[in-house]
C-alpha cells in the first residue's frame, strides 16, 4: 500500500479522535456556561487572607 | 464612570447605585438608600465579604421593597426531594434560579457563601442559566435555610413548576446536539475539502489510482453530514410539506438532497468526483447561522415570565394544622390557607367570609375583586389583604389558570417566523420553477451542464439571508434597549413601537417621581403607633400614592394586622387594623367637607371616626420630561391621563404642547375606555403607566410598558418595563425602533440583490456549485453583520 494510504487513513484516525474528545466535552457539559468560569479565574482570595492577619 | 461619586449634590447608594434621598442611613463613611440595602451590606462586611464591591460599583439590586417571598414549603419533604439533585446522610445539592444574577460580583459573592455559612461546601453559578447550585452539609443547615440565606443578602431564589419542569426541559440537550452536529459537520467539511484538492489542481497520471480511493471517501465522510448534521432541514421540510405548506427549510432540503444524489451518481458512475465539499460545506455554515441565532435568542429571553410566579407549594390542612404541601398533589376537597400576596394554585371555594383577589394575572385589570362565602374562586388569583382559606374543586392542570397558559394571546406566537415562512411559500415555487426551465433550457443547449445549473439554481437561492434579517435586526435593538434597562416582552413589540403615533402618559408614578421632600402632613403630628396603623392599612395597596405615603411614614406595619381592607379604586382605603378603623382617600369619599384648591394630590386620612389631617403630596416631575416632551411633540399626539384632580392642570399645560389632550378624574376604566376610543379613530397608542393600576389601559394600548424604579417587579399586562432611569430616552428608544424599519428593509434588498445576482449567473451555468456554496452563506453572514452593525451605529449615534 502506498503511504500517502497510511497518512491519509491516519491523519482522519487523529481527527476522529478529536471529534470524539469535542463530543465528550460537549456531552459533560463544558459549553453549557461560557461566562461565569472567565470571571472565575480571576477571583482571588488575597482578601480573606489579609483581613485574617488584620484581626 | 464611578457611581459612587456623589452626583448633582445626591449620594448614591453604596450597594445598589440608587440615589439616596438623605444621607440618614450610613456606615463607615458609606451611603445606604434604605435599610434593607445596608443589612445586605452588613452582612457581607460581617463575613468578610466586601470584595463584592470591588468588582463592580454598586453591584447589588435595590432592598427599597423587601423581600417577602415565603419559603417554609421547603420543609415538605416531596417537596425537598423533587429539589434536590443529591442527597445523603451528610450532603446535600440542590440547584436554584437566581435570576438576579447580572455581573461578575453576584458571582464572586454566590461561590463564597460558604464564607457566611461554613456549612456549604461548595456553591457554583451557571451564568447563562442564571442558576446557582449549592452543596451543603444536610445535619447543619437546611433547604430552607439555604433558600432564605440567598434571600437575605438579596439574591431570592425563584421556585416554581416551570423552574422546576426547565430542569428537565430539552432546551440544554437541544444546544449540545446543535453543537455535536456541528462539530461533526465541521470535521467532515474539512477533510471532505482536502480530499477534493487533488481533483481541483488536476490529477497527474500518477496519481489517478489514488482517485477511486479520495472520491469514495468523500461520499463516506458527507454521509454523517447529510443524515445526521443536516436531518433537521429533512424532518422540517418534510413536516411542512405534508401540511401543504412549503416553509423555509423546503429549498434548503431540495438543494442538499440534490447535491449529494448528483454527486453519489457520479463517483458511483466514475463520471466526476461530484460536489462533496460544497454539500458538506453548504451544510457547515448553515448550522453556524442557526447556533449564531440561539445564542443571540438566548441572551434576548426575557428573565422571569408569568410562570415564575406560580406557587410551588400551598397550606393545606392536615390534622388541624396547615402545613405546606406542592401544589401538584392537592387534590379536591383540600382546604388551603393563602396568605397576602400569595397566588391561588387551583379554583377554589371560599369559605372564609370575604377576601380580596387581584386577578392582573387572568384579565390584566389589577384592581382586587371582593369575594363572598361560598363564591367560586379562578385559579391566578392572588390574595390582597387579610388570609383566606378556600377548598379546592379541581386540580392544578385542570384549572383555569392552566387552560390560560395555553391561550394564545399569552404565548409568543413568533409572527416574524410565519411573515418569513408566507415569503418562502412563493419563493420556494419560483426557484424550484426558475430550475426547471433553466435545466430544461440547457438540456437543449448543453445536456451535461444541465445538472450544474438545476443544482446552483437551488443552492444560490436559498431563501437564508431573508430569512436572517428581520430576527437579528429585531434582536440587535432589543439588546440596544436591554442597556437602556427597557426590556420587551418579544421582538414583535418592536414592530408594534414602529407603527405609534400617539403616546399616553399616567400622571402619578409615571411622569411623577417618588420623592420623599415632596410629601407633607397636614394636621396634627402622627404618633408612632398611628404610624404603625396607617402603614398597615396601606400595606396591601399597590396604588403609587400609597406607596409616598408609606415612604413617607417610614415604618412598617409593625405587630398591627389586617382586619378588613377595601380599596376603591380612584376614590380610598377602607380598613380596620387592629380593631381600629383607617380610611384613607379623596375628601368626598370621607365625607369631608374640604376644598381641594390645595397644591398638589391630596390623600385625607380619618382614623376612627376622627379626622387626622391630610398628605399632600406634590408632584415632582421626572427630571428631563421637558425635553422629552418637546422632541415626542414633533412626531406624536401627546395625551396625559390622570386619575386626580385638576390642581395640575396648569402645570402640566406650561409642560405639555397646546394640542395634547390633558384628562383628570380618570378611574381605570376610563382610561382604558379613552385609550379604545382613540383606537378607534385609528390611532395606534402606546400607553406609559406604573403597570399595576393602569394594567387594563396597558393591555388595550398596542404598546403598553410599565414604567418603573424597580424592574425586576412584573406585570403580566404589559409589553415592556422601562426603568424610571431611562425614562428620558424614551423619545430616542421610540426612534431607534423605527429606524429599525429601515434597516429590514435595506436588508431584504440586500438580499435580493444577492439573490438576483447569483441566480442569473447560476442560469447562465457559469456558477459552480462551490462558488455557490461560498457565496450563500456569506450572503446571510453579510446580511446578518449589516443589520448588527447598522443598529448599533444607530444607537452609538443616538448616544444610547
Amino acid at each position: 500500500m502506498s503511504v500517502i494510504l497510511i497518512l491519509i487513513i491516519t491523519s482522519i484516525v487523529v481527527a476522529v479522535v478529536f471529534l470524539v474528545a469535542f463530543t465528550w466535552a460537549v456531552k459533560s457539559g463544558q459549553y453549557d456556561d461560557t461566562y461565569s468560569p472567565s470571571v472565575r479565574m480571576l477571583f482571588d482570595d488575597k482578601k480573606k487572607s489579609t483581613a485574617d492577619a488584620d484581626k | 464612570m464611578d457611581s459612587r461619586v456623589a452626583v448633582e449634590g445626591k449620594t448614591s447608594c453604596y450597594h445598589c447605585g440608587d440615589e439616596c434621598p438623605d444621607n440618614s442611613i450610613q456606615i463607615e463613611e458609606k451611603n445606604f438608600c434604605c435599610s434593607g440595602c445596608k443589612t445586605v451590606y452588613e452582612i457581607l462586611s460581617e463575613n468578610d465579604l466586601c470584595a463584592y464591591y470591588d468588582l463592580e460599583s454598586a453591584p447589588g439590586a435595590t432592598q427599597k421593597k423587601p423581600s417577602t417571598a415565603l419559603f417554609d414549603f421547603l420543609d415538605n419533604d416531596s417537596i425537598k426531594t423533587d429539589l434536590l439533585e443529591y442527597a445523603d446522610d451528610d450532603f446535600e445539592k440542590a440547584s436554584f434560579l437566581v435570576p438576579n444574577i447580572h455581573c461578575s460580583s453576584c458571582i464572586w459573592l454566590l461561590e463564597h457563601l460558604s464564607r457566611i455559612n461554613p456549612a456549604v461546601v461548595n456553591s457554583q453559578v451557571n451564568f447563562g442559566k442564571r442558576t446557582l447550585s449549592v452543596q451543603y452539609k444536610a445535619k447543619e443547615l437546611t433547604l430552607r435555610q439555604v433558600a432564605e440565606m440567598l434571600d437575605r443578602i438579596g439574591y431570592t431564589p425563584v421556585f416554581s413548576l416551570d423552574s422546576q419542569q426547565e430542569k428537565k426541559s430539552p432546551f440544554s440537550s437541544f444546544n449540545k446536539t446543535l453543537l455535536i452536529k456541528m462539530g461533526i459537520a465541521g470535521f467532515c467539511f474539512g477533510n471532505v475539502m482536502l480530499l477534493s484538492f487533488p481533483d481541483y489542481l488536476g490529477i497527474t497520471s500518477y496519481e489517478e489510482q489514488y482517485q477511486d480511493f479520495f472520491r469514495w471517501l468523500n461520499v463516506l465522510l458527507a454521509l454523517p453530514v447529510v443524515l445526521y448534521s443536516g436531518n433537521e432541514y429533512f424532518i422540517s421540510a418534510f413536516k411542512s410539506l405534508k401540511q401543504r405548506f412549503a416553509n423555509i427549510d423546503v429549498p434548503i432540503a431540495l438543494g442538499i438532497s440534490a447535491l449529494f444524489f448528483r454527486s453519489t451518481y457520479e463517483v458511483v458512475a466514475g463520471v466526476g468526483s461530484g460536489y462533496f465539499d460544497s454539500l458538506v460545506g453548504l451544510v457547515f455554515f448553515l448550522l453556524i447561522g442557526k447556533w449564531f441565532q440561539n445564542k443571540t435568542y438566548e441572551a434576548m429571553s426575557f428573565d422571569r415570565d408569568y410562570k415564575s410566579y406560580f406557587p410551588l407549594a400551598t397550606l393545606v390542612k392536615v390534622d388541624n394544622q396547615f402545613k405546606p404541601i406542592p401544589v401538584k398533589e392537592l387534590k379536591k376537597g383540600d382546604e388551603v390557607l393563602i396568605r397576602n400576596g400569595e397566588l391561588l394554585p387551583a379554583d377554589s371555594i371560599l369559605i372564609d367570609d370575604s377576601g380580596h383577589f387581584d386577578f392582573s394575572f387572568v384579565t390584566g385589570e389589577s384592581d382586587a375583586v371582593r369575594k363572598n362565602k361560598g363564591q367560586y374562586v379562578y385559579a391566578g388569583g392572588r390574595l390582597v389583604g387579610k388570609q383566606a382559606k378556600l377548598i379546592i374543586q379541581k386540580t392544578v392542570s385542570q384549572s383555569y389558570l392552566t387552560e390560560l397558559w395555553n391561550d394564545q394571546a399569552f404565548q409568543n406566537d413568533d409572527n416574524q417566523v410565519s411573515l418569513v415562512d408566507r415569503i418562502s411559500q412563493y419563493f420556494t415555487i419560483i426557484i424550484i420553477a426558475i430550475a426547471a426551465i433553466s435545466a430544461f433550457v440547457w438540456q437543449q443547449i448543453d445536456p451535461s451542464n444541465t445538472w450544474l445549473v438545476f443544482c446552483s439554481v437551488l443552492i444560490i437561492a436559498c431563501p437564508c439571508a431573508l430569512a436572517l434579517s428581520t430576527p437579528f435586526t429585531l434582536g440587535s435593538i432589543q439588546r440596544a434597549f436591554g442597556r437602556n434597562r427597557f426590556y420587551l416582552k418579544n421582538a414583535q413589540v418592536i414592530e408594534k413601537l414602529q407603527g405609534i403615533n400617539r403616546i399616553v402618559f399616567d400622571k402619578t408614578g409615571t411622569i411623577t417621581e417618588t420623592a420623599q421632600q415632596s410629601t407633607v402632613f397636614e394636621g396634627d403630628e402622627l404618633s408612632e403607633e398611628e404610624k404603625h396603623l396607617i402603614a398597615a392599612a396601606i400595606s396591601s395597596s399597590t396604588h403609587p400614592l400609597s406607596r409616598y405615603i408609606k415612604a413617607f411614614l417610614s415604618t412598617d406595619a409593625g405587630v398591627y394586622h389586617i382586619e378588613s381592607y377595601n380599596e376603591i379604586p380612584g376614590k380610598g382605603i377602607q380598613s380596620v387594623v387592629s380593631g381600629v378603623s383607617i380610611q384613607l382617600g379623596s375628601a368626598q369619599f370621607l365625607n369631608l367637607n374640604r376644598d381641594s384648591a390645595k397644591e398638589g394630590t391630596t390623600v385625607y386620612l380619618k382614623i376612627g371616626d376622627k379626622y387626622r389631617g391630610v398628605f399632600i403630596l406634590k408632584n415632582q416631575y421626572r427630571q428631563g420630561l421637558k425635553q422629552l416632551v418637546s422632541k415626542l411633540a414633533n412626531g406624536f399626539k401627546l395625551s396625559v391621563l390622570s386619575g386626580d384632580n385638576e390642581t395640575e392642570r396648569a402645570n402640566l399645560l406650561r409642560l405639555f404642547p397646546e394640542s395634547s389632550s390633558i384628562n383628570f378624574n380618570q378611574k381605570p376604566a376610563d382610561k382604558l375606555e379613552r385609550v379604545r376610543s382613540w383606537q378607534n379613530k385609528g390611532d395606534q397608542v402606546m400607553m406609559l403607566g406604573d403597570g399595576l393600576n393602569d394594567a387594563g389601559a396597558l393591555s388595550q394600548a398596542e404598546v403598553g410598558i410599565a414604567v418603573t424604579e424597580d424592574i425586576s417587579s412584573f406585570s403580566p399586562a404589559c409589553d415592556g418595563i422601562l426603568d424610571a432611569k431611562s425614562f428620558g430616552k424614551m423619545d430616542k428608544l421610540v426612534a431607534l425602533a423605527k429606524n429599525g424599519r429601515t434597516v429590514v428593509k435595506m436588508s431584504f434588498v440586500l438580499s435580493f440583490i444577492y439573490n438576483i445576482g447569483g441566480l442569473s449567473f447560476a442560469v447562465m451555468g457559469l456558477l459552480t456549485p462551490l462558488v455557490a456554496a461560498i457565496l450563500m452563506p456569506l450572503s446571510s453572514i453579510s446580511v446578518v453583520v449589516f443589520t448588527t452593525v447598522a443598529i448599533n451605529v444607530i444607537s452609538q449615534k443616538m448616544n444610547l
